[in-house]
This record gives C-alpha cells, structure tokens and sequence, in this order.
C-alpha cells in the first residue's frame, strides 16, 4: 500500500510524539539537563496538540489499514497529549527533589503517550497491540523509576506481571477472533459479524479474553487487584498518568473496538459487560471504604468510576459516546487535580499518602486544601464541578437505554462513594495544631492545579462548548 | 439581567471577592460582606411591588440557554410564594453577619465568604424554574452549610456536618434520579413547560411511574423539611452549628424542603400527592407531637429548639397537605413565620452562649436580673414561637388548623395538642433560665443587649409585630399564587381520572380503607 504525503500529515500527531522522544534522548546524552528535558517535552507536546489543526482538514483517513486517523482519534490525541503535559508539570516539581538522572522519565513519557495516541487511532489488532506494549512497556519503568525505593520497586514488578499476563489473554482472544474470521481489521470484523455464518464459538470465547485483557488494564472489577498497589507504589504523577491516560486511552479503544464491530451487541456479552460493572461500582466503592492511604482511596475510587463508564458504555445510543467523551474529561482533570495535590505535598523521601497527612490541611494551606475539596467533591459528584455534569451524562445515558438496574446501582453506590470522600474532607478542615506552612511548593505543579481546578470549576458551569466539541467530532465513530 | 438575575450574581460575586480579600484584616472582611448582604436584601425589596400586583404569574422572568444538550435552561421568576421566602433569606443574611460579628474569631474571611454563598444558593433555589436549575442550586446551598457546621461548629462538628451532608444528599440524589427520569419522558427540565405537557396530555405518566417519582421528590424534600422519621440530623446539625449557621438552617434551609413540595411536588404529581395525603399527614402529626415531647426533655437549648423545629415544621407539612386553599396559606404563612422566630430563637440562645459558654440549661438561671432587655426579647420571642394572638405565629398556625379541620376534625385536635405542648416546654425553658436564683457565673458573666445585638433583634421584633396584627400585607400574594397551584391539581386530578388507581389506592381497595 502506498503512503502518501497527506497520509504524512494526518499523522503528524503521532510522528512529532515519536520525533520529541528521539530529540529528548539526543539531548540528554549531549547534556543532562533535568530543565532542558522537560522544556523539550513540552515543547514537543504543545507542537503535536497544535499539529492536530493540521491534520483536521484531512481527516477521517484510513492510513494504512492499521491507523484509522478521524475525528475520534484526533479528540483523545488531543486530551492525551494535554494529559501529558500536566503530567510533566506535576514531574518536574516532584522529581526535583529526587537525587538520580531525570531526563529518562521524559522520554518515557514521550513513548508512552505516542503508545495512548496510537491505541485510539488504531483500527486493527496489530496496531493495538503495538500501542498497548508501548504504553505498557514505558509504564513499567515509569512506575519503578526512583528504584532506590521499596514501594515503587515492588510496583513495578506488580505491574509488570499482570500486565503481561493480560496481555497474552488479550493476544489470545485475538488469534480466536483471527480464527473465526480471518481478518483482524475491525472494519471487516463488523462485516463478518454482521453474516450470520460464523462459527460462535471461537468468537465468544475470544471476545470475552479481549474483555479480560482490556479489564485488566482499565482495573474493572474483578480484574482490579493490581490497582491499589501499584497506585501506592508509584510515584504520585505516574499513578495520576496510569489513572487517566493509560485507563482512557484503553477505554476510548473498547468504545472503538466494540462499537465499530458490533461485537458487545452479542447477548451473553450484555450480560459480562454488566456484571463486570455492577462488581467494579460496588467493589470500588466498599473496599475504598477501608482505606486509610490517599492514593490507594483514589485507586478504589478510579475503579468505581470506570464502573460508572462501563454504564454509559452499555448505552449504546448517541447519548453513549457523548457521555464517555465528557465523563472522561471530567475524569481526567479531576483525577489529575487529586493526584497533583499529592504530587505538590510529597517531600523526596515519600509520597503524602496517607490520610493523617492532609488533617488540618485547610489550616496549613488554605488555597491547597480548597483546591483537593473541589476535587474530591467532583469525583462525588457535586454540583458546579465537572464531575457532576459529566455523572449526570452518565446517569442520563443509562436512563434513555432504560437500563433502571445498572442506572439504580450506580447511583447507591456513589452515595456510599460519598463517605469516603468526605473523610478525607474532613480530615483537610479537623483542627490541626501544626502551625501554617511556610516552605514554598514547586511552582509547575501549583500552576497546573491552578488550570485545574478551572477548568473542573469553567466545566461544571459551563459544558456546553466541550459538549459542542464532543458533538462535531463524535459522528465520525458511529 | 433582572433584579432576580443580580440576587444571585451579587451574593456570588461577593462570595468570590471575600475570598479575595487580605486574611489579616478581619474588619474588612465583616465590613464587607455587610454592605454586600444589606446591598442585596435593599435589592430584594424591590421585588415586592411589581409582584404584589399580580402575585399569580411569574415576574422578573429569565429564560436563556445554558447547557445546550441536554436542553438545560437557566430559568428563573418570582412570584408570590417565593416572593416572602427570597425577602426572608436577603434579611437573614445581614443579621447572620452581624450575628457573628464577635463570635467567628478564626478563619473570618472564609466563614462570611460561605454566608454570601449560602445566600446565592437559597434564592437560586426560591426562583429556579428549570428542575436541572433547581437541583444545581439545591447542592451549592448544601456545600456552605456543611463547612459552616464543620469547621465553625461545636465540638462534635465533624459527626453532626457529615450527618447533615449525607442525609440530604442521599435525599437529592433520589430527587436527581426522578428528574432525569422527568426529562426522559417528558423532553424538557422546564419546570412550567412539563406542566404544560401534563395538563395537554402530551406527557403522560403511568400511576405506577408518578407514585415513584414522587416519592423521590418528596423523600428528598422531606429529608430537608424535615418529617419525622427522616428528622434525626437536625437536631445534631443545630447543637453543633454555630449560631449564625443555626439561624440559616432553621429560617431558610429547611424552608427549602417545603417549598420544594408547594413548587415541585404538588403540581407535577396531583393525583399521587392526593392520593397519600393520609399517611404523610399522619408523619406530620406524629412529628408535631414527636417534638414537642421530646424538645421537654432536652437538656441543651439549641436541641430543645431544634426539637421543637422538628414540631413546628410538622404543621407546614399538615397544611400542605390538606390540600385546601387556607390550609396551604396558613403553611406558606408558616414557613415565613417559623423563619422570624426561630431564627431570633437561635441568635438569642446564640447570644447567651457567648456570654456563659455554655448551652446546658442547667447552666443558666435568673438572667432577667442581670440582663432584663435580652431577656424581654426572648420571652417576646418565646410568646411568639408559641401561637399567642396578634404575634406572627398564631396567624399561620390557626389558618393550618382550619385547613386541617375542612379535610378531618381529628387532624387539627391533633395537631393543636401540640401547640400546647409548645407552650408547655417554652415556657419551661424561659423559667429555668431566665427566672429564679442566679448562679455566680451568670451575675458575672451577663451583660445586656449592646447596640449590634439591638440591631439584629430589632427587624425580627418589628416583623414578629407586623405578621401578627397586620398579615394581610403578606397574605394576598401568597393567596394568589396558591390558589393557581390548588388549580392544577385539581385540573390534572381530574384530566387523569379514568386511568387506573395507584397501588396505594389498590391496596386501600384491597384492605377496604376508605
């Protein structure tokens, strides 16, 4: 297959994330600087964003039958890319502190992103397999990066196991699905599906590894065990990105994958999907209740949610793809907000996870403390912050399916999911006889949560030019 | 933008240049948001003309887009019920500030930032028209009173704001779910325009749905009003809330509640609201009686006045319920009325506390030799809270009893126990602690009335007055936009008629109870 120059440019995204990563090694082996990486980063990341004005005009284009760059793709390149540049702000502040070679975490942030950006766009098994094992691979390092450390050590580890192990269950319901139909296309796939001559049997079984490969990476219940761990061990901006880029670049996926093929329309499968989402809301949201450490509170937290997304998932119908697009915002700059809390209170020694760490907060840092409020109140769902506009997208798009049990469930559960934020709202405004902080926090990361909360606060009130956003790009997927 | 518009945009703004302002300069702050509150509450007596005039319909109207899909309209008008209720909070607000003048000594800025807050929530909620609207503002008024218990309360501030938050918000939640639902079956979260669509037959909900999503919307306004059972967090929320955030609680959150059954209940759902008017009765009377005996015993006065909320909301609820033009009035007439004089309840109990430190009634004794001003205006208040003719009190509850007799005798004998129970553990209260021999600490302690705390009590007194002798200045409005809700119930009653009975009705018929 020929590949010609406007199929260059629709991919420009992608090759400036590819292009940065080798400019970012070049540089660090010419000079260590902890700045000039992470200037260099963000440079390359804010051109890729900006290059995606580029690539519009061409867009939807089918480059080679891997990448299927449309409107789609180009809205969560966009939001991954954007991602990675809060967490490079979180980064630099964070691993400042600590005593070892930086500039190694850029180029694999770099290579994990380009991996996101290639998952959402890929229409093929191939592609998504390669960008699985590029998110998955950098990920590995990432997590265990200050590997002086016990905790993140053990998490990599963690990580690096059951990541592999899912990913040969993904590989393998993708050969079952080769098997039936020879083709590992989803364009194709749809059209087989839609014959009736295929032989079920190696279809189902294979779809419900795929299932099980992806249910481990977006931590769905009960393919969640790693999350709290590897959440805890890891350096708090690289568990914001695994929260957010790694779980939304999968998701985004499945929508793809399972929307385009037609495949979650077969019956048994409704029945997995909302098993799978019943067990995660309510998973999530009890075992979080036990917790006493910030970061594993937010891993259960962020498991409950993708249950929430499961809900809008099932849907169907053109409220489904809206709901997702805007759930998933919301989801990511809260979740980074959280996290960046974490990330601006840690010392070089360890992360502030733990609840007794933010009592009294509020009276230490006021500005902080009302910032992890709005935060924790978004992932609760409260109104005129984004997480209420985007649970109420949820909630409707379950209604309008009629789905009143899942719809049910998902609203008793974030009612138990309130206890255990407000505990750790409690704990920010308890009397605390620590006097107030004096010590200035690393600015980039004050910066970000400063355009995060923001944004939580400019989305909560006003949703409707991302909505109008989300509306203009979604059809291209339906 | 209308006036109704800068009601709220004014208190939120304020709110966000509080928040602004230096943290060492706490008279600014106080000077500030006084001028801001008063500034809206001089605002908000200019809604009264234009709506006197025809207190039916909705004034000040505002209908703009705000959330293009779902079509979510930012909606909001005033008419003769809300009319009171917004005028009340705008008049509360400054008191509260002035209230917490000297009291709030920690975190100033922020405890007058959440003031003003609370203020643009409540009249969010008193003017929104749009459920979705509704609902938003319902949550950010929920948000300041938790932080206002939490971090200014008492000692068990933690339990008492978590109690608070999770039982309404367990309430709105079911309201949400019901207005979702409200949406999908019926295109739109305008409040007038569903009702439209109901009284033309274009949304037509079976009695199976409407018996669900009304018991959504009333549990979530019950849990607020608050009806016995659901009542159990205001007795914490007000023990431990500090005096300001009592007066907010008890004169304007709980009125939400209320007004959220006049407004939304009623209309959207007639028939099953007739239907269980029986039982929700029966909750209210056993919540007149339920606290008054229990507000006897307490041995700590913000709890007995909590207690006797609980008693005298208990009425709001009967007469709303009785479904007659005069029963409704009266509750209306209630809730504004309950709002003077517990308030000033709260604020004079609030001001004792800041002169003994203390709020066991053991504490007190023989005041009204030491402080014989502060101790007329709480008998006044006492007098009032109680139902004694030509003070505001007596006006609501007697035009409830009324209504509750048309509908069955047996409710107002009922319900009238509990005004003399109300008399009995008032009065009580006022002997313990203001008659009798006079600790050491209370002759030390007790100073009378100085010019800030004269200027809170005296509007309250004047309006205590005025209700009482002269209501016809506030009645009329409520009349009118009363008697256009009793109108659609009785319109969709009828409309619905031939469909088939509601599963209470079913079980009625099955159990032969009429």
């Amino acid at each position: 297959m020929n590949v010609t120059g406007s199929d260059f440019t629709a991919l420009l995204p992608l090759i400036i994330l590819a292009v940065t990563a080798i400019v970012v090694m070049v540089g660090a082996a010419i000079r260590r600087s902890h700045a000039l990486s992470a200037s260099l980063t963000l440079i390359g990341l804010a051109i890729s964003i900006g290059s995606l004005w580029i690539a519009a005009p061409l867009l939807p284009r089918q480059v080679t039958p891997l990448l299927m760059m449309d409107h789609y793709a180009v809205f969560y390149i966009g939001l991954i890319a954007a991602s990675s540049i809060i967490t490079v702000l979180l980064a630099y502040g964070y691993f400042e502190k600590y005593e070892g070679s930086h500039d190694e975490l850029y180029i694999l942030i770099l290579v994990a992103t380009l991996g996101s950006a290639v998952l959402v766009a890929s229409s093929h098994f191939v592609s998504l397999f390669l960008g699985l094992e590029l998110l998955s691979v950098s990920l590995y390092a990432m997590i265990a990066y200050p590997r002086r450390r016990p905790l993140p050590l053990e998490a990599g580890i963690k990580y690096l196991v059951l990541a592999a192990v899912s990913a040969a269950f993904l590989l393998f319901g993708m050969a079952l699905v080769y098997g039936a139909f020879g083709t590992m296309e989803f364009g194709e796939i749809a059209a087989r599906l839609a014959r009736p001559d295929f032989n079920l049997w190696l279809v189902l079984p294979g779809t419900a590894l795929i299932i099980t490969g992806f249910g481990f990476k977006l931590a769905l219940a009960p393919f969640h065990l790693w999350t709290p761990d590897v959440y805890e061990g890891a350096p708090a901006p690289v568990s914001a990105y695994i929260a957010t880029v790694s779980k939304g670049a999968m998701f985004a996926l499945l929508l793809r994958y399972f929307y385009q093929t037609g495949s979650h329309e077969l019956e048994p499968l409704h029945l997995v999907f909302s098993i799978i989402a019943i067990a995660s809301m309510f998973g999530g949201n009890i075992l979080a209740l036990l917790q006493n450490n910030v970061k594993r509170i937010l891993a259960y937290s962020s498991i409950a949610h993708l249950g929430y997304l499961l809900v809008a998932f099932q849907a169907s119908g053109d409220l489904a793809p809206t709901a997702v697009a805007f759930y998933l915002v919301a989801y990511f700059v809260t979740t980074f907000g959280a996290f960046g809390v974490v990330t601006v209170l840690s010392d070089g020694t360890r992360d502030a996870d733990l609840i007794e760490d933010y009592r009294g907060l509020f009276w230490r840092r006021p500005a902080i403390a009302a910032i992890f409020t709005a935060m924790l109140f978004s992932l609760a769902g409260i109104p005129v912050t984004a997480g209420f506009i985007g649970k109420f997208y949820v909630v409707a798009a379950g209604a309008s399916a009629a789905m009143w049990s899942l719809v049910v469930i998902l609203v008793v559960t974030s009612a138990i999911g309130l206890f255990y934020y407000l505990r750790i709202v409690v704990a920010l405004y308890s009397q605390s006889t620590q006097t107030p902080a004096t010590t200035s926090l690393a600015r980039p990361g004050v910066v970000s949560l400063i355009f995060l909360s923001a944004a939580l606060i400019y989305l909560g009130l006003f949703p409707s030019p991302l909505l109008a956003l989300i509306h203009r790009l979604m059809p291209g997927l339906i | 933008m209308t006036l109704l518009d800068a009601l709220i945009a004014i208190p939120a703004a304020g709110f966000l240049i509080t928040l602004l302002l230096p943290r060492d300069n706490p008279g600014l702050v106080r000077n500030f948001t006084l001028f801001v509150s008063l500034v809206v509450f001089l605002l908000s007596l200019g809604l009264i003309g234009p709506v006197q005039e025809n207190p039916g319909v909705m004034h000040f109207e505002t209908n703009v887009p705000w959330i293009d899909y779902p079509a979510i309209r930012y909606h909001v008008g005033v008419d003769g019920m809300s009319l009171w209720l917004i005028i009340l909070s705008t008049l509360l607000t400054p008191i509260c500030i002035l209230v917490s003048w000297n009291y709030i000594q920690k975190r100033v800025k922020e405890f007058y930032a959440f003031l003003l807050l609370l203020l643009a929530g409540v009249t969010g909620v008193f003017v929104a028209l749009d459920l979705f609207l509704f609902y938003v503002f319902w949550e950010v008024s929920l948000v300041p009173m938790y932080f206002l218990i939490g971090v200014w309360g008492h000692d068990r501030r933690i339990y008492a704001a978590v109690k608070f938050f999770l039982f309404t918000m367990a309430g709105s939640v079911l309201m949400l779910g019901a207005i979702i639902v409200l949406y999908l079956k019926g295109g739109s979260f305008d409040l007038p325009f569903l009702l439209d669509s109901m009284a033309k037959g274009g949304l037509v909900l079976n009695p199976g749905q409407q018996f669900w999503m009304f018991l959504a919307f009333f549990v979530a306004f019950a849990v607020k009003v608050p009806l016995f059972p659901l009542h159990t967090w205001l007795p914490d929320a007000h023990g431990e809330a500090p005096t300001a955030g009592s007066i907010m609680l008890a004169s304007v959150l709980l009125k939400l509640g209320a007004y959220g059954l006049v407004r939304v209940c009623l209309p959207l759902f007639p028939r099953v609201a007739r239907e269980n008017a029986d039982w929700i009765i029966g909750l209210a009377i056993i919540g007149i009686i339920y606290g008054a005996l229990v507000a006897m015993v307490q041995p700590n006065m913000k709890r007995l006045v909590a207690y006797s909320s609980v008693s005298h909301l208990g009425f709001v609820v009967l007469g709303i319920f009785s479904f007659t033009q005069i029963g409704l009035d009266g509750a209306v007439y209630q809730m504004l009325n309950h709002g003077i004089s517990t308030g000033a309840l709260f604020m004079l109990v609030g001001y004792l506390y800041e002169r003994r430190h203390s709020l066991e009634i053991a504490d007190f004794g023989g005041v009204s030799s030491v402080a014989p001003w502060l101790s007329v205006m709480f008998v006044v208040t006492t007098l009032a809270s109680i139902g004694l003719p030509l003070l505001n009190n007596f006006v609501g509850e007697y035009l409830v009893l009324q209504g509750a007799a048309q509908v069955n005798f047996t409710y107002a004998v009922f319900a009238a126990i509990g005004v003399i129970l109300s008399a009995c553990y008032m009065l009580w209260l006022v002997q313990r602690t203001f008659y009798g021999e006079t600790p050491h600490e209370v002759a030390h302690h007790m100073k009378d009335f100085n010019a800030r705390e004269w200027a809170t009590m005296l509007p309250l007194l004047a309006l205590m007055v005025w209700m009482g002798v002269y209501s016809q200045s506030f009645i009329p409005a409520i009349t009118a936009s009363n008697s256009r809700t009793l109108d659609m119930t009785r319109q969709s009653a009828v409309a619905s008629q031939p469909q088939a009975p509601g599963p209470l009705a079913r079980l009625k018929e099955i159990f032969h109870v009429r």
